[in-house]
């Protein structure tokens, strides 16, 4: 791809979309060929990579980061086309740089060597640092240098961590990098602490959690549509996922200490970044804040685990707050992603962000304001949609836990809908608002293929959730066990 | 013990008679036909690398009395400054060439110089020690004043030199004090007569404030890092390159000939004294860096950060701390080379290349060294997949192995200061646009040698096993 440079565009985009598209392909084999019956990880691929450090080449995929996975192979071949003919500046990089990131993401996913599963982490800012740098918006040097810096400072104090528990494994002369090994260590408490606490800095940025969120608004407003989509629907899952495969298995007693810690900090993301995105004027800073308070949902989620199981020993709901967590980032990753693909169809159009520059859209563009309704619907958390049913598992494990939980956590399907549903009638409703919104274009075949097979998946998720749910019950039941199991 | 010890000196030997016969040769050279030193001198790396190879040491084995030792770890390091040497000369060519410094004097102090690093790095005797050092330092203070038209590389080689004749100075007069103790300079009985005397002993103590002093000079570390920004920016620029990479290799054998062989009784009073000296070094490098405009200063303060690192490594004073630190140094100096080849290949006729904002949309102009530039800088900031993460991770490693956590952490956090100055570069490379629009005129030679070192940083840092096991093997 970097070779045939830009010489032959059109060659270096159908590589892209074919590779992209060979690459969802693949994972979909991952689905129909995953053995739903067992925690264990499977497809497992095992290499020596550095034997003098015993890390391994070792991936592999159970039910927590096989959908992952399948998210992240979606969604890249949509970011493809989406930007098939609006990147006019240097498209060879840009396609690569997607190919790249693609890669890496996928491997954060798969990797069940800690080691390996770091150096992906890290790499992947390396394309992202470029795709907002280069494509961005007139702040993008500051959006982006924010962006790697903040995360970077994340990560390192993680890998301290990481070290420290590969020697910890040592045992006559052995050390192990691999996953597996470190949810076996037994730790004692103050270690667990400090590991958590280095856990929550990488973590906590990635997903981003209030106060460390800051960053995520200059990346998202700044970056190219394509960048903003795979921010916002697979790099913030990543925190997630992160909490999920390392810090609950990993320190349990820790995160079970501070879980008060999570909650409250995920409950003022959900209500306080609420109100933040309300008066919000740009619309891709108003997704970004409504990703931060939909992610708050993720956070909750996984730590209600411990409130209800000190409170009255509730696998089931500590599960259903798993799996919500869980259905919340899916959903997530396709609502965020279609909601910034439609603020791209618009940018494209008339090259402003500001909600204010829009108005009356439908008289113009009514298939696109059908979409840009339904993945607001979805973004509200309305039923028969993806964002729903996260949210509800969500909140009916807090009620499992505490009525305030719930109440707060509740409050954001007001909120969401207040701050949604308003863009929406600015934007797409009234009466047309000046010459630029009377001179926009219906979409074009491409962007109908996009955001069609987005809706698509929304609705199916929210419909029929089951066979998300079902591939991962074992591993959700399986990492439970795990979190109750104390290491002290 | 074979006392003639010719086999395990063959190496320097026959550096030094080649050097005799290129000195004699280039003399009735004409300037025509100069390329003959170069050649020669080439040719002399390759002879010193094949009887090295051709005599390895398999274990540690001493020659002239013990003034002289051989073993795998010094093979190791003296291949390893082979290639670097070799790496030096050819990047420098083209750029000597074209300012008419291309004079064989270049070539034979280099060769000097290399063969000052050999004389270290076998060196069993504190006297040794101090030959190979000065061996080494003579033949870069007449490199830095080389350009002899040039008013700042003549200021900058007279402050290197006074500063380097006062460091030397206090070596060997804590080299003295040792004696005076122990009654010993031989590395093996000293390290045996120390235990004797105890390590507390105050004499000692006194003596090693003195040689750490030295060393501390040698390696650029705060606070005794003044001469490296000015000797950096002055010098012109093969031979910023050239003392940037091999000498750092010097540095890092004469702090574990001295420190870890003669006096590891001592761990504890010099691991205090080096633990200051990195982190100052890592918190001045990387915070002063970010006020420079001259790629060739930014790059000397991000040196004596990396030399913080390297010290992370020797001052957890056990073999994995000795083996991070070496993988670390041959890493660094890998990472050096580039960025100063760089440099290299962008200067041309009335442009040295070495302003931060001569990189502005270099990406546009030669996409491949900017890409070969954008990993050697995310590799200098610890990066993966690039090599740089990998002597990172293996510093902290050892580091956090002897329970020093807290420095650990303090230098991952000013590891992320650093990253800022790096990024910038490549911000300017690949963010801004181009100032003008001549392209890159590098020669064959240099774009092949840059092309394989940006590669070696990648390559090594998807297969860190490599140079991993390497390190591994001779330190075991």
């Amino acid at each position: 791809m970097l070779a045939l440079g830009d010489r032959a565009i059109a060659a270096g985009r159908w590589i892209a979309l074919l590779t992209t598209a060979i690459t969802f392909g693949i994972s979909t084999l991952l689905y129909v060929n995953f053995d739903s019956t067992t925690a264990q990880m499977q497809f497992v691929e095992e290499h020596t990579w550095i034997s003098f450090l015993s890390a391994m080449y070792s991936l592999g995929v159970d039910g927590i980061s096989m959908p992952l996975i399948i998210l992240t192979a979606f969604v890249t071949p949509l970011v493809v086309i989406a930007g098939w003919t609006v990147i006019e500046k240097r498209p060879a990089q840009y396609y690569a740089a997607f190919l790249i990131l693609e890669g890496l993401m996928i491997g954060v996913f798969a990797s069940l060597d800690a080691l390996l599963f770091y150096v992906m982490w890290e790499a992947m800012l390396i394309p992202m640092f470029i795709i907002i740098g280069i494509w961005g918006g007139p702040r993008r040097v500051y959006a982006t240098m924010k962006f790697f810096l903040y995360t970077f400072l994340g990560s390192v104090l993680m890998l301290v961590s990481l070290i420290y528990m590969y020697l910890q494994t040592c045992d006559g002369g052995q050390c192990s990098y691999a996953i597996a090994d470190f949810q076996r260590l037994p730790l004692g408490m103050n270690e667990q602490l400090f590991i958590f606490i280095s856990f929550m800095a990488a973590f906590a940025v990635k997903v981003p959690m209030w106060p460390v969120h800051t960053w995520l608004p200059d990346a998202h407003v700044e970056a190219p549509t394509g960048g903003s989509v795979i921010l916002a629907a697979i790099m913030l899952k990543m925190g997630g996922y992160g909490f999920l495969r390392f810090a609950l298995p990993i320190t349990p007693d820790a995160s079970s200490k501070l879980d008060w810690l999570v909650i409250s900090l995920s409950l003022i993301a959900v209500v306080y970044i609420g109100f933040v995105a309300i008066v919000q004027k740009d619309m891709k800073k108003l997704i970004a804040y409504s990703s931060v308070a939909h992610m708050g949902f993720v956070t909750l989620g996984a730590f209600l685990v411990f409130q209800l199981l000190s409170v009255n020993g509730d696998v089931r709901g500590a599960a259903m707050g798993i799996d919500g967590a869980m259905v919340q980032m899916i959903s997530h990753g396709l609502v965020s992603g279609a909601m910034f693909f439609c603020v791209g169809v618009l940018y494209d159009r008339v090259h402003s962000r500001e909600i204010s520059a829009y108005g009356g859209v439908v008289n113009k563009m009514p298939i696109f304001a059908a979409f840009a309704v339904l993945f607001a619907m979805a973004n509200a958390g309305v039923p028969a949609t993806s964002g729903f049913v996260g949210e509800f598992l969500v909140i009916i494990a807090s009620f499992r836990a505490d009525f305030w939980f719930a109440f707060l956590a509740a409050i954001t399907l007001i909120l969401g809908a207040a701050y949604t549903l308003w863009l929406v009638k600015r934007v797409i409703f009234g009466p047309v608002a000046n010459e630029h919104v009377a001179a926009l274009t219906d979409l074009n075949g491409r962007e109908f293929i996009v955001l069609g097979l987005l809706a698509l998946a929304v609705l199916a998720l929210g419909l029929w959730p089951a066979p998300l749910l079902d591939v991962m019950r074992p591993t959700v039941e399986n990492l439970v066990q795990q979190i109750t199991a104390s290491k002290l | 013990m074979n006392h003639f010890g010719m086999p395990a000196t063959a190496a320097e030997l026959f550096l030094l008679g080649a050097i005799c016969v290129i000195l004699l040769v280039d003399v009735f050279l004409s300037d025509r036909n100069r390329w003959v030193s170069y050649a020669l001198s080439l040719l002399a790396i390759a002879g010193a690398a094949f009887m090295t190879i051709s005599h390895p040491a398999t274990q540690r084995l001493s020659v002239f009395d013990g003034m002289f030792i051989g073993d795998p770890m010094g093979d190791v390091l003296k291949l390893f400054t082979y290639g670097t040497v070799a790496a030096s000369f050819l990047y420098s060519r083209d750029y000597l060439a074209r300012r008419g410094l291309f004079k064989g004097e270049y070539f034979i102090l280099g060769l000097v110089a290399l063969l000052g690093i050999m004389v270290l790095i076998a060196a069993g005797n504190l006297l040794t020690v101090y030959l190979g050092l000065e061996l080494l330092s003579l033949a870069l203070y007449a490199l830095v004043a080389f350009d002899r038209d040039s008013g700042i590389a003549a200021e900058s080689a007279m402050k290197y030199f006074v500063l380097g004749a006062i460091s030397s100075g206090a070596l060997l007069y804590g080299f003295s004090i040792v004696y005076g103790v122990t009654g010993t300079l031989q590395l093996d009985e000293l390290a045996v007569a120390v235990r004797e005397v105890g390590p507390n002993n105050m004499g000692l103590v006194f003596a090693l404030a003195f040689i750490i002093v030295g060393i501390a000079f040698k390696f650029g570390a705060v606070p005794f890092h003044m001469w490296i920004p000015d000797i950096y920016h002055g010098a012109p620029t093969p031979v910023t390159l050239f003392i940037g990479a091999a000498p750092k290799v010097a540095s890092f054998i004469l702090a574990i000939r001295v420190l870890a062989e003669g006096m590891d009784a001592m761990l504890p009073t010099w691991q205090g004294m080096l633990i200051a000296l990195s982190v100052l070094s890592m918190v001045l490098g990387n915070v002063v860096a970010i006020a420079q405009t001259n790629l060739k200063r930014m790059l000397a303060y991000s040196t004596i950060s990396h030399v913080g690192f390297i010290l992370l490594g020797v001052l957890a004073g056990t073999t994995d701390g000795y083996r991070a630190a070496m993988y670390y140094t041959m890493v660094y100096v890998i990472m050096s080379v580039g960025s100063f080849g760089v440099i290299l290949a962008l200067s041309r006729e009335g442009f040295e290349a070495d302003q931060l904002d001569d990189y502005k949309g270099l990406a546009r102009k030669s996409p491949w060294f900017a890409a070969v530039m954008l990993m050697l800088m995310f590799s200098l900031a610890g990066v993966p997949p690039f090599v740089g993460f990998w002597a990172k991770l293996a510093v902290i490693g050892a580091v956090l192995n002897v329970d020093l956590w807290w420095l650990a952490a303090v230098a991952v956090v000013l590891s992320v200061v650093g990253a800022f100055y790096y990024l910038r570069v490549v911000k300017l490379m690949y963010f801004d646009e181009p100032a003008d629009t001549v392209g890159v005129q590098a020669g064959g030679t240099v774009r092949t040698v840059l092309s394989l070192n940006g590669l070696a940083v990648l390559a090594l840092g998807i297969f860190p096993s490599v140079l991993i096991d390497v390190c591994a093997r001779v330190l075991p």
